[in-house]
């Protein structure tokens, strides 16, 4: 190979690597000081972009001149902060005291809003800014021509490194955004205050995300697909880099820039999974990241204050009844509804799949999907390519998801906190992407057609009670679980990894066992919801799916058994109920789930739960 | 503790007022109308299918106007399909069992066309894709209840190597978007250049994931091969990030490019002022056709919704009078009499005759082919023709070969 398109392509390659930093340092540090995982951060970089191309056009045009380019690119990345300003005062200050994982669901809220928002406000067409004055041509390098942009670029990621760092070594609130990031509760504890620092912290970290969108505007079009085409991307390279570290960002943004560059020379395709690839190589090998530090205070996000309270007898009762409300709910409302609750119910036993892992077991996973997905493939790939019945490819969808998880699980739960729930997410990804290439036996993105059911169940009505005994059963199993010795093992450990070492449990194999457990059950509403659709493709597997399973969780009630279920009928109800009032249904999906999130930080079913515990104890 | 039930009651105002408005909304009372149900990406493809709607409302209109369908007045139900196939073929089955269609139609993307065409045959339900292009939606994955309007993949990568076939270029390379519409492209190029061109050779290709493309580094990869032609099926903002790097780097310069999909104004207003000169693309300048009964549609298309027509309300517009014509041949909307009736079927669309071949159910609608170009700093093209789908389909065995028995 020429050594200068080589060089060529390392420069390619770092210009990429300085937009990735940009995007991602501010959520590292907003991370670092609050421990919010920000899923709106791809919103803010998207808003960025959007607020730089409509500043840009009429600042040049009233002086055209390298000055109006730059001041409105800082002006659309300080408008951006604001924006994060408010979402801070006006979201995220109330839920501070719910479990964090919370405010990840109001998070997601905010991307929904923001999605329709911004095609309300700038239409729905891409708009593509200027090129940079001063900036339009290439210079030549060895005989190659490299954009005059690019090397701007490069050089802006190195500049808002040393800028960052004079920030947190020279200045108070740098003092203060280190110490937060080291030991939050103790910053805390000496007195400084946390609500203004953690204002300033998303101030500085949605400018910065503002920034990076900004400055991507004479490269590409600002678009309604950045804020997901880049929180991915944005993720990984703050897990592999270390939570909390900009100098790991930094390092990590030029290990995957580098890596993409000349990735793609040996491998066309990689871009869709490389950088999933090296955050579970990263990860697998040194579990807090490149530069990241292992956590000093141990999450207990989940509430371990509340011992598990066996059902009354009443509550028992009612769990009857309400079973047997659906079994006879076909006698009185029409087939579409019935398909409504046959994805309700498959839908139920994946949350509660989850919410086992989660709320159980302390583990976050961000990738539950895979499971799910397995389950789907594995009894659609045994039915078309096998010629297996239903019912077979039924029985084998979990064992086909279990093995799965056995396999990543293993690595999986040698991890903890956020890394833990970034590797999930990584292994996925990665499951996604080979459903997703391997066409002969998947089908590729197109996936597999006619997965028709056995003839008995082909109908509706026998389909839904198939449906409502497997998923049933399956969310029976688990419950025994919660509440057998294995299930107070897992809260243990939840609750303090320490204390339950200290007892002789062996975490890492329960915690491994759950995990395929999980899994399984998962892989079994997988297998069921394939034959309901008739079709499978890997959009099962994917990150929204995933995000779907957590939002479920969340919005029942995390440190709850029954919230799932709940969760999961309250969200796809409401999803179908408003999809058909307007384009922006998102936006009010959106808006639905910041109210809920407002009004019942301890989710739907945490907070009757709740209510009840107080009307028992007289307060 | 005010603020929080405060909030809580906002929350119940806001769930009980959503509630309000949808009793409010209810469904329509069921008169003597023709109803059908359509189903596409609103909310997240606005760019494509809120032009396609304004298309087939305008058709909508007209008809209704000037007497409906047999003697009934058609009614459409649309709905958005969520932008994932789960969500569509939930929405499809709504739209059958709830609202009491007839028929439906509409979808974009091909992973949805599919689901939803899977859909429709097991239900028994007639499905008319308006947008999807995959090949696999009339060929291996192709069903009796299915029929497809736009020009699929092969025939619109065959129209373009028509073109390129006189210029003996030999070195070509491929850049697609990782998905199966890309792949699919990408692998019928390969197959129409190799016959077009006996010696011709893949020097690069580079498939960059949708919506992901690393523009620097795919475009030095590609030049750092010294193709003499490229082969572009990205779009969209892919596209425009290619064309911007591609351009300051020099690597359109002396080379012949055929693109996919380029001339179209969805995907060419975007571009702007950068759109490429003397690309190879299909398209639709719709301010250059000059037959009475399109510039009739572009003034009607004008009036009622104040901006130009796109491709898409071409193809909306087209999927209304299809329909109207298979209702009036097949008597009613029986879906075995309209399956009949559609196959064969000739409409004479505001472009010219469009017929729906028996074998397939795939449409002869064409493409216009020609060349980019930059008129009043905006992309146009220039020295088009309107290529007839019939031309660059499949033939009946390689049909009959693929289709599922």
């Amino acid at each position: 190979m020429d050594p200068a398109f080589l060089f060529i392509q390392f420069l390619n390659g770092l210009a990429t690597a300085s937009s990735l930093f940009i995007a991602a340092c501010g959520l590292t540090i907003i991370f670092g000081v609050t421990r919010i995982v920000n899923f709106a951060h791809g919103s803010f970089y998207m808003v960025g972009a959007y607020m730089a191309v409509t500043l840009v056009e009429p600042a040049l045009a009233a002086w055209y001149g390298p000055v109006s380019f730059w001041v409105s690119i800082l002006a659309a990345a300080v408008a951006v902060g604001l924006m994060g300003v408010a979402m801070e005062f006006l979201l995220l200050r109330r839920i501070y005291k719910a479990p964090e994982l919370f405010q990840l669901l109001a998070t997601f809220g905010v991307v929904l809003v923001v999605q329709d928002l911004v095609t309300m406000v700038w239409g729905p067409e891409d708009i593509l800014g200027p090129r940079a004055p001063g900036l339009r041509g290439a210079v030549e390098i060895f005989g190659q021509r490299f954009p005059q942009y690019e090397i701007v670029l490069i050089l802006a990621g190195p500049v808002i490194l040393g800028l960052l760092w004079l920030l947190f070594k020279r200045t108070r609130f740098g003092v203060l955004v280190r110490a937060a990031t080291q030991d939050r509760a103790m910053v805390g504890a000496l007195g400084v205050n946390q609500a203004l620092l953690f204002t300033g912290v998303l101030f500085l970290g949605a400018f910065l995300a503002g920034l990076a969108g900004a400055l991507q505007i004479p490269k590409e079009p600002a678009n309604p697909f950045m804020d997901i085409s880049i929180i991915a991307e944005a993720f990984v390279v703050t897990v592999i880099g270390g939570m909390g570290s900009v100098p790991g960002a930094f390092l990590a943004a030029v290990l995957i820039g580098e890596l993409q560059a000349f990735g793609i020379l040996v491998f066309p395709k990689i871009t869709l999974v490389l950088v999933f690839l090296v955050m579970a190589a990263v990860l697998v090998v040194r579990p807090w990241g490149l530069m990241g530090r292992p956590d000093v205070t141990d999450s207990h996000a989940f509430g371990g204050e509340r011992p598990l309270k066996r059902w009354p007898p009443a509550l028992g009762w009612a769990a009857v009844a309400g079973v047997g409300v659906l079994a006879v709910l076909p006698l009185f409302v029409d087939s579409f509804t019935l398909k409504l609750m046959i994805e309700v119910f498959i839908f139920a036993l994946f949350a509660f799949s989850l919410n086992f892992l989660m709320g159980t077991g302390g583990i976050i996973s961000f990738g539950h999907a895979a499971y799910f997905g397995l389950g789907a493939y594995g009894a659609a790939l045994v039915y078309q390519h096998m010629g297996a019945p239903m019912e077979l490819a039924i029985v084998l969808a979990p064992a086909a998801a279990g093995i799965g998880a056995a396999v990543f699980g293993y690595f999986i739960v040698r991890l903890s906190g956020v890394y833990l729930a970034m590797l999930t997410l990584a292994v996925a990804q990665i499951v996604y992407a080979v459903a997703f290439q391997w066409v002969e036996v998947t089908g590729g993105d197109n996936g597999l057609i006619g997965i028709w059911p056995s003839a008995w169940a082909k109908d509706r009505l026998p389909y839904y009670y198939l449906t409502l005994v497997t998923c049933g059963a399956g969310v029976w199993f688990l419950r025994r679980a919660i509440y057998a010795p294995f299930g107070y093992t897992l809260r243990a450990g939840r609750d303090s990894a320490l204390r339950a070492d200290a007892i002789g449990i062996d975490l890492k194999t329960h915690r491994w066992l759950a995990f395929t457990l999980a899994g399984a059950a998962a892989g079994l509403a997988g297998g069921v919801y394939s034959f309901s659709k008739g079709n499978i493709d890997p959009q099962v597997l994917s990150i929204p799916t995933s995000v779907d399973a957590l939002a479920m969780v969340l919005l029942g009630g995390i440190q709850t058994v029954t919230g799932p279920l709940f969760g999961a009928a309250f969200l796809h109800l409401i999803k179908d109920f408003v999809m058909p009032l307007t384009d922006q249904w998102r936006m009010i999906l959106g808006f639905i789930i910041i109210a809920l999130v407002l009004a019942f930080p301890q989710g739907l079913v945490g907070f009757v739960a709740r209510f009840g515990e107080r009307g028992e104890e007289g307060r | 503790m005010t603020t929080k039930s405060s909030v809580t009651r906002l929350a119940g105002l806001a769930v009980a007022a959503t509630v309000g408005l949808a009793a409010a909304a209810g469904h329509p009372a069921a008169a003597e109308t023709i109803k059908i149900g359509e189903l596409n990406s609103y909310a997240k493809f606005a760019a494509f299918t809120v032009p396609y709607r304004n298309g087939w409302q305008l058709a909508l209109d007209e008809v209704n106007a000037a007497g409906g369908v047999m003697g009934k007045q058609l009614e459409i139900v649309s709905r958005d399909d969520g932008g994932t196939t789960g969500d569509a073929v939930r929405v499809a089955e709504e739209l059958v069992s709830r609202e009491g269609v007839s028929f439906i139609f509409g979808t974009f993307l091909s992973n949805t066309g599919l689901a939803v065409a899977d859909f429709a045959n097991q239900n028994k339900t007639l499905f008319i894709a308006a947008e999807p292009l995959s090949d696999a939606l009339t060929m291996d994955k192709g069903n009796r209840y299915t029929f497809r309007m736009r020009p699929n993949t092969y025939m619109q990568t065959a129209m373009l190597v028509e073109q390129a076939k006189d210029s003996g270029i030999k070195r070509w390379a491929i850049v697609a978007p990782n998905y199966e519409y890309g792949q699919s492209a990408g692998a019928s190029f390969k197959q129409l250049i190799a016959e077009a061109i006996p010696g011709a050779e893949i020097v690069a290709e580079q498939y960059p994931a949708l919506g992901k493309i690393d523009a620097g580094a795919t475009v030095a990869a590609i030049d750092q091969a010294k193709p003499d032609g490229i082969f572009n099926a990205t779009f969209g903002g892919d596209q425009a990030k290619f064309v911007r790097e591609g351009n300051t780097r020099g690597l359109f310069e002396g080379r012949t490019v055929l693109s996919l999909l380029t001339g179209e104004p969805e995907w060419m207003l975007v571009l702007g002022g950068e759109a490429p000169e003397g690309w190879i693309t299909t398209g639709y300048p719709w301010e250059q056709i000059e037959l009475p009964a399109h510039k009739a549609f572009v003034d009607a298309y004008q009036k009622k919704f104040n901006d130009n027509p796109r491709l898409g309300s071409f193809l909306g517009y087209t999927c209304i009078y299809t329909i109207k014509a298979a209702i009036e041949k097949a008597g009613g909307v029986d879906t075995d009499k309209l399956i009949a009736a559609l196959e064969g079927l000739t409409v004479e669309t505001v472009a010219g005759p469009m017929t729906m071949r028996a074998s397939d159910h795939q449409s002869t609608m064409g493409a216009w082919v020609g060349l980019t170009t930059l008129k009043d700093g905006k992309g146009a093209m220039k020295d088009w023709f309107y290529a007839d789908g019939a031309k660059y389909m499949h033939s009946e065995e390689e049909v009959m070969k693929a289709r599922p028995k």
